[in-house]
């Protein structure tokens, strides 16, 4: 009784338990961030537009992780399962615009219909066309995959969902990877249009293909413009869609409370559907645009894209879609850094590293709200 | 000749199944000596199919590599159904543990029959020493202190692994002189290279690279598996694809030129025999059996069940969750070691991630949970799938045995729609059955035959 009439202790002065010997682990941080900075820093220093070529090549891988990345983040913040398929999606994506542009010539078909129109609008019609094309199989693929594998799995352990997702995933590798279907081989890609390259030194010059860009100067290309140009767009898209549209509300209210919303009268499944069928768009679209960037294929070409996509969306926090774009960006930076100061075959191990050390510093990203307590 | 062979296969699968449930049956015999015998026995019979008399020989080379094969991948399943299946950690770390047991093993037997003796001891040493360090933080730092965060402990240990190192290398280089005249070259091995001596220096590297990769296990398990389970599973799948990508480079990243980064290491000596495979897969069931069935494998289940009541009834959960790691990557450690002694030749191709399902495949087949099931699946998967099925196949074409990719995750995704359990549940056979305290029966019911059945 006495006790709760004294005045309560301000909060500045209540005990908090120290952990002991946290400033070891922040130090090993501090003592990594310094030497990766060091690195950077000198580099910058010695070679200055180097390292910005190395940034501009960052920037395009990051945008296209973005793409991808946008797929996982909506998937996961709605289901709570690692998609691991998606990235496969990215590769049938890639492949379809291959087939129609090799086997069927269809970014042509503007030339064919109507044979006196600029060549430049051909061009942009023909291959829109075929990015569509390439999206829309994408989306159907999606929405099968959704129907047969994961729809029944909806109440099961979410592991058994990511077994079948593993599944689905080695199903389209090496389905894709038979002869008549993808063939096992490294193909190069047929791109739709020409990629220009300009090199500024001494303002902008085109680039001849085939000779190296001169000493001391930045090559920026077209593909680069119109990858970074159609992330945000459709970043832009996916936020309006997601803030303003009925169906963007019944994704934010499904991925809150799945039950409440289906109470509500919301219809659960068609919304999951609709989901993957977003985000499988996105990948179709990051598919082309990846292999028109770097012009090889072959049938496992999404996996590693995919999963550092992942890694870039639980960095900046998972079901985010501004966090997708952000993880990705300094995914891609990482990556391009690594390949050029450390080694290219380490660009796949600073993904993981960045994933380890993302989970252990702040678990839900730069983006991601706290996790809500579940009943 | 199809339909003979597949007749044959059919039999020969069949039969290995009898086996080990004979196997299994046998080592849960009540007297030791039973056990001794019938584990004799069991391993006699095989050795005698093996055996060829006159122009006769019952399992042929194809088959015998089959069976090295089986018991390889016996070892890494049941450590993956160790971390996944009793402990709930889904893994996709195992293949890049089995790596790391075949380079290390192989890197030591290699490097002594070149006369260089320092891949032993620097192993040897590095992990004794690393061992004693760990256990040292652990004991005195780690331990005294509640409390301390995941990073710092991981950064103390790592102090200590590279401490351990670094020493194990000085020592190494200190002693190879004095061991290398006995060792002798390649093409005048001394006398410690050559008969018995090179079989003891086998069993040490088979169990130093278990050592070795339960140590790494454990430096990248203690940040790791405080993350969820989806998150373990992508950073262990990202620690399969830096070691695959560690072992491209192995010749140019990592300072072993012998390795020959992806072009692959040659010149292993195959010192695998089926006395030394049957050991290493009795001793992995063995510890199998005897953790799962102590209040320590108790305790890693009911991890599995539910963390928070574990907690609540007093289980370290994240010791728990470690110990699991480290034992199944010990496993998958011992069964790389045997796979690189018999077939010689490592690769990286061989350790790519893809291929690395193939554990995660055998275990869900065979039931999560379920040790039988998981014996049972390495052995009818390597015989049936790699064998009969790759053999069947390539009657219909050249292409044809690439199909059979195609048909792993169809039967994964039927198995995990239709019977998510497993084929086999939590059956177990034999040895590994759990001995029940088994309430007396009620008047009136009196069922000998029934057992009680686990979880």
């Amino acid at each position: 009784m006495q006790k709760t009439l004294q005045p309560q202790a301000p909060a500045e002065a209540v005990y908090k338990p120290r952990a002991p010997l946290a400033w070891i682990g922040k130090a090993f941080l501090t003592l990594l961030s310094i030497a990766i900075i060091y690195v950077l820093g000198k580099n910058l220093i010695d070679d200055p537009r180097l390292f910005l070529d190395f940034v501009l090549g960052g920037l395009q891988l990051g945008f296209v992780y973005a793409m991808i990345a946008l797929g996982y983040t909506m998937v996961y913040g709605i289901v709570k399962l690692i998609n691991f398929a998606h990235g496969d999606v990215f590769m049938v994506g890639a492949f379809v615009s291959y087939f129609a542009v090799t086997d069927f010539n269809l970014h042509m078909w503007p030339a064919a219909v109507f044979p006196g129109i600029p060549s430049w609008i051909s061009v942009v019609l023909g291959s829109i066309t075929v990015i569509l094309l390439s999206m829309i199989i994408c989306v159907l693929l999606a929405i099968t995959i959704e129907r047969v594998a994961y729809k029944p799995l909806r109440d099961a352990p979410r592991i058994a969902a990511l077994i079948t997702a593993i599944g689905v995933s080695f199903f389209l590798e090496y389905f894709g990877a038979l002869q008549f279907v993808f063939s096992p081989r490294f193909i190069p890609y047929e791109r739709p249009f020409e990629v220009v390259t300009w090199y500024i030194k001494d303002g902008i010059h085109v680039l001849e293909s085939g000779t190296p860009a001169p000493a001391g100067s930045i090559t920026i290309s077209n593909i680069f413009l119109i990858i970074v140009a159609a992330s945000i767009l459709m970043q832009l898209l996916l936020q309006y869609l997601v803030r303003r549209t009925k169906i963007g509300v019944a994704m934010r209210a499904t991925s809150f409370d799945k039950p409440a919303s289906r109470l509500m009268g919301i219809q659960v499944d068609s919304v999951i559907s609709f989901t993957f069928a977003v985000g499988a768009a996105f990948a179709g679209l990051g598919g082309v645009l990846y292999a028109i960037a770097y012009p090889m294929i072959h049938s496992q070409l999404g996996i590693l894209p995919g999963l550092k996509a992942f890694v870039a969306a639980v960095l900046g926090g998972i079901g985010s879609i501004p966090g997708a774009l952000v993880g990705a960006l300094i995914m891609g930076q990482a990556e391009a850094m690594t390949m050029a100061y450390v080694s290219t075959p380490m660009r796949d191990a600073v993904a993981f590293t960045i994933l380890i050390i993302v989970l252990l510093v702040k678990p839900t990203g730069i983006f991601g709200e706290p996790e809500k307590e579940k009943a | 000749m199809g339909i003979g062979f597949l007749v044959i296969s059919i039999v020969k699968i069949a039969a290995i199944i009898a086996w080990i449930y004979g196997l299994l049956w046998v080592m849960g015999r009540p007297k030791w000596w039973m056990k001794v015998l019938g584990a004799a026995a069991a391993f006699g019979i095989v050795q005698l199919a093996l055996t060829k008399i006159g122009n006769f020989q019952i399992l042929n080379t194809f088959d015998s590599g089959l069976l090295f094969q089986a018991a390889s991948m016996t070892m890494v399943a049941l450590g993956l159904n160790l971390i996944y299946g009793f402990n709930g950690q889904f893994s996709l770390g195992q293949w890049g543990f089995y790596g790391i047991g075949a380079y290390c093993a192989a890197d030591i037997t290699y490097r002594w029959t070149m006369g260089d003796a320092r891949g032993l001891l620097v192993v040897g040493f590095g992990t004794i020493i690393g061992a004693a360090l760990m256990y040292a933080i652990n004991r005195f730092v780690v331990g005294r202190l509640h409390g301390v965060p995941v990073l710092s402990a991981f950064t103390l240990y790592l102090i200590g692994a590279v401490a351990a190192g670094g020493l194990a290398v000085l020592i190494g280089n200190a002693i190879n002189p004095m061991l290398a005249p006995a060792l002798g070259t390649i093409s005048a091995p001394g006398p410690l290279n050559s008969g018995a001596s090179l079989q003891v220096v086998f069993f040490l590297a088979v169990i130093f690279a278990g050592i070795f990769a339960a140590e790494v296990s454990f430096l990248f398990g203690l940040p790791v598996l405080s993350l969820g389970s989806d998150y373990f599973g992508i950073a262990t799948l990202g620690f399969t694809i830096v070691i695959n990508t560690l072992m491209v480079n192995s010749d140019t990243i990592l300072p072993f030129p012998e390795m020959k980064g992806g072009r692959g290491m040659i010149g292993i000596p195959k010192l695998t025999n089926w006395f030394w495979a049957f050991l290493f897969m009795l001793l992995v069931i063995m510890i199998m059996r005897n953790v799962i069935r102590s209040s320590t494998g108790r305790a890693i289940m009911s991890v599995r069940e539910d963390e928070t009541a574990a907690v609540a009834m007093g289980i370290d959960v994240a010791g728990t969750k470690l110990l699991a790691f480290m034992v199944g990557s010990f496993f998958a450690g011992l069964g790389g070691a045997v796979y690189a002694h018999y077939i010689g030749f490592l690769s990286p191709g061989t350790f790519t991630f893809l291929v690395g399902f193939n554990p995660l495949i055998i275990v869900v087949f065979g039931g999560l949970g379920s040790m039988t099931g998981t014996i049972a699946a390495s052995f009818g998967w390597t015989f049936f799938l790699e064998g009969l099925l790759r053999v069947l196949l390539g009657y219909l074409g050249t292409e044809a045995p690439t199909w059979r990719f195609v048909l792993y995750p169809i039967a994964l995704l039927l198995l995990m729609l239709l019977r998510p359990q497993g084929l086999l549940g939590t059956v177990e056979w034999g040895f590994l059955k759990q001995k029940f305290f088994r309430p007396p029966p009620a008047a009136g019911e009196n069922q000998p035959g029934q057992t009680a059945v686990a979880d």
